[in-house]
């Protein structure tokens, strides 16, 4: 045995009897037990709030705070948190919103923003979703000439398709440019020998009505219409995460509501690496970042 | 000239209607704008008929209001070509919408906090005005058309009850007191729209270029000078007799004409200079693309050469010293170049991203930082000058808008 073989047997000798101390000191996990009873240590009492958040998905404890906050009686203040940290730019919730909402081409509510940071080779990416704010104190509500988008007491930004008269000037007014306008446009509307395909005829769910686009000379709502994210409401009202919380891969996107001090969002937002974009506008926006 | 006058009208007549028939017809497809530059051309071209209307309706109070006697020759014009210029660009903006046939809401369920539910109240308001005060003005020249034949002895007959006895001086002087009111609730109200309009723009927080409290003066100051370069170059090229008086207006109104450019201009200096002096910030990248970037020509070609150099020169080294046909062209330029500072009002503004990056996160033909006008969306454009050239040629053949003199007859 040369010398390298001996000190390689000395190494997997001190490992294995590592690993059989770890094993023996630990609890015993018995044949078949589901992955979910496995007891974990406890949370740590004070730590940070992104460290206990290793102990449970995420996705349960936002879905327990959204129970709770249809169910308290009083109107809940929706808020929306990103952690930016954990992004991975795998525009993910991009198309699952489009898929949710059926957009068609022209139309977005959550394009990720991507900046690549540094120098070849020292370069990184950051990544930063964008819904639509849902500000406190929005634009693009007073500009609107005939009251068609107007603030919910829950906080949402909502826009009345029916009244909608297409005039873009809440598009001009956003800040976060959050608003897109629906061109009548269809994605297969090019392709020799089809119309509007079966899948672009389903219909829409958002804020929580029922919108069909069709094709043809002066069609109706949403067609012609300012369109934005609305929180996924429809989703929300019927105790479901918004889409793009649901399928976020990394666990970046939080949701919730923000009167509560038990909720995961409240306690995300008083951190105090959480900031809002253009917060000096004075337009209180709904959707947080952890930097 | 009258031959090619007719060719131009029936080609641009064909242009227009391509355009109007297409916008049923596809909606906003063939449009070039999207949602990051959502206003393009058709916005553009709105505020600027809307300030020809304006300027030439301040022109004519001139006279109805503050009884500026010289002239007197062209109030009643001015007042049909703001009529017809209100026309082209409530026509233009309602191609805009997304949808048409829903612009009655505005009347219906408006929000008195939007500037631009205000903006309709006010054209409204002006359009009603500037139809009676139209009628006013005229009335008194009517009876003389009443046992006239076709559209012109109907519509006399019409607007005067078939009244053929000409109008007492009491009349007259009771109308004109009429017209002097209607004027001065006018004056007023043409402040509030077209100064109403700057601030449309000039309110909206997310667009640093706009968002600039000169607007509102800026824009009245831009309706003067296009709308009272529109009327100058109609008088100059249009007005049937040719004679001494003609001349000794259209001098006047060159020199009108010359001190809105210079007064435009300063104000100009005051929007770009201030926020270019440090060279930093949103505006000043705006601005600098509106100098230097790829559309460039907008703003030194069709309106610092055509629109200003040329017009100053051609004013101050043959208009003034007698030469009417130079102020007419100069006035010409003025007004048509006009629309070159709206394009660079509302577009440039537009293209400079809000939060950069934006442009890369989601790639579609709708969502991108630049804009370039469509032949469609010029077609459309066209329709509404045709219209509004059509409107006024009607006006000025079946009323007495010339001096109580058809255009026929005169011309």
């Amino acid at each position: 045995m040369n010398e390298v073989e001996s000190r390689r047997a000395f190494l997997e000798k001190v490992a294995s009897t590592v690993f059989a101390g770890m094993v023996l000191g630990g609890q015993p996990v018995k044949a078949g037990a589901e992955p979910s009873k496995v007891e974990l240590p406890p949370r740590p009492p004070d730590g940070p709030i992104l460290l206990e958040l290793e102990y449970e998905d995420v996705l349960l404890r936002m879905q327990r705070d959204l129970e709770r906050a249809l169910n308290k009686g009083t109107t809940p203040k929706w808020v929306m948190v990103i952690d930016t940290r954990k992004c991975v730019g795998c525009h993910a919730c991009t198309i699952s919103c489009a898929v949710e909402n059926k957009l068609p081409p022209g139309v977005v509510y959550r394009p990720v923003v991507e900046e690549q940071v540094g120098v070849y080779p020292q370069v990184t990416w950051k990544f930063l979703p964008r819904p639509c704010m849902q500000c406190d104190n929005p634009p693009c509500v007073p500009v609107c000439p005939v009251g068609a988008t107007w603030k919910r007491e829950d906080g949402i930004v909502e826009i009345d398709y029916d009244a909608c008269i297409g005039c873009r000037y809440c598009l001009v007014s956003c800040p976060y440019q959050a608003r897109t306008f629906d061109f009548g446009e269809n994605w297969t509307q090019d392709t020799p020998g089809h119309g509007q395909m079966p899948y672009e005829e389903l219909p829409t769910f958002e804020w929580g009505e029922v919108h069909v686009r069709k094709e043809g000379v002066a069609p109706g709502s949403p067609v012609g219409n300012a369109r934005k994210c609305s929180f996924c409401l429809h989703r929300i009202e019927h105790g479901l995460l918004p889409q793009c919380v649901a399928t976020c891969i990394g666990r970046a996107t939080f949701f919730g509501d923000a009167s509560d001090p038990e909720s995961l969002v409240f306690q995300l937002i008083h951190q105090p690496n959480a900031m809002r974009l253009k917060e000096e506008l004075g337009t209180e926006p709904r959707v947080y970042y952890l930097v | 000239m009258r031959v090619w006058g007719r060719i131009l009208y029936g080609v641009l007549a064909a242009i227009g209607l391509v355009g109007f028939f297409l916008r049923f017809a596809t909606g906003h497809q063939l449009a070039g704008y999207g949602s990051y530059v959502p206003w393009g051309l058709w916005v553009a071209a709105y505020i600027y008929f809307i300030g020809l209307s304006a300027g030439a309706f301040l022109l004519s109070a001139l006279v109805y209001v503050f009884g500026v006697r010289k002239l007197e020759p062209i109030a009643p014009l001015a007042l049909v070509v703001a009529l017809a210029s209100l026309l082209m660009a409530l026509v233009t903006i309602w191609f805009d919408l997304g949808h048409m046939e829903r612009f009655y809401y505005v009347y219906l369920r408006p929000n008195f906090r939007s500037m631009m539910a205000w903006m309709v109240w006010l054209y409204t308001a002006y359009g009603l005005l500037l139809l009676a005060e139209l009628y006013y003005a005229l009335r008194r020249h009517l009876p003389r058309y009443a046992d006239r034949g076709g559209i012109t002895g109907f519509l006399a007959r019409f607007l005067v009850k078939g009244r053929k006895t000409p109008f007492t001086q009491e009349e007259i002087q009771r109308d004109e007191g009429i017209t002097r009111v209607l004027g001065t609730i006018g004056v007023p109200l043409a402040i509030a729209f077209h100064g109403g309009v700057g601030a449309l723009f000039g309110t909206v927080v997310a667009q640093d270029l706009w968002h600039s409290p000169i607007y509102p003066i800026l824009f009245l100051t831009g309706a003067l000078l296009s709308g009272g370069a529109l009327m100058t170059a109609a008088y100059v090229f249009f007005w049937p007799r040719k004679d001494g008086e003609w001349r000794e207006l259209s001098l006047l109104l060159g020199r009108i004409v010359l001190g809105l450019i210079l007064f435009d201009l300063l104000l100009e200096w005051a929007e770009y200079s201030i926020p270019m002096w440090y060279g930093v910030g949103s505006e000043f990248k705006a601005l600098w693309n509106t100098l230097f970037g790829p559309f460039w020509y907008v703003y030194w070609v069709f309106h610092i050469l055509l629109g200003v150099v040329v017009p100053i020169w051609l004013l101050l080294a043959f208009g003034l010293r007698g030469q009417i046909g130079a102020v007419g062209l100069a006035s010409f330029l003025v007004a048509f170049t006009f629309l070159a500072i709206r394009l660079n009002l509302v577009i440039p503004s537009l293209v400079h991203p809000k939060l950069e990056g934006l442009v890369n996160a989601y790639r579609d033909h709708r969502l991108v930082f630049a804009y370039l006008p469509t032949w469609f969306e010029w077609s459309v454009v066209v329709f509404s000058v045709v219209l509004g050239f059509t409107v006024t040629y009607i006006l000025v053949c079946v009323l007495p808008v010339i001096e109580g003199k058809l255009l026929k007859e005169v011309a």
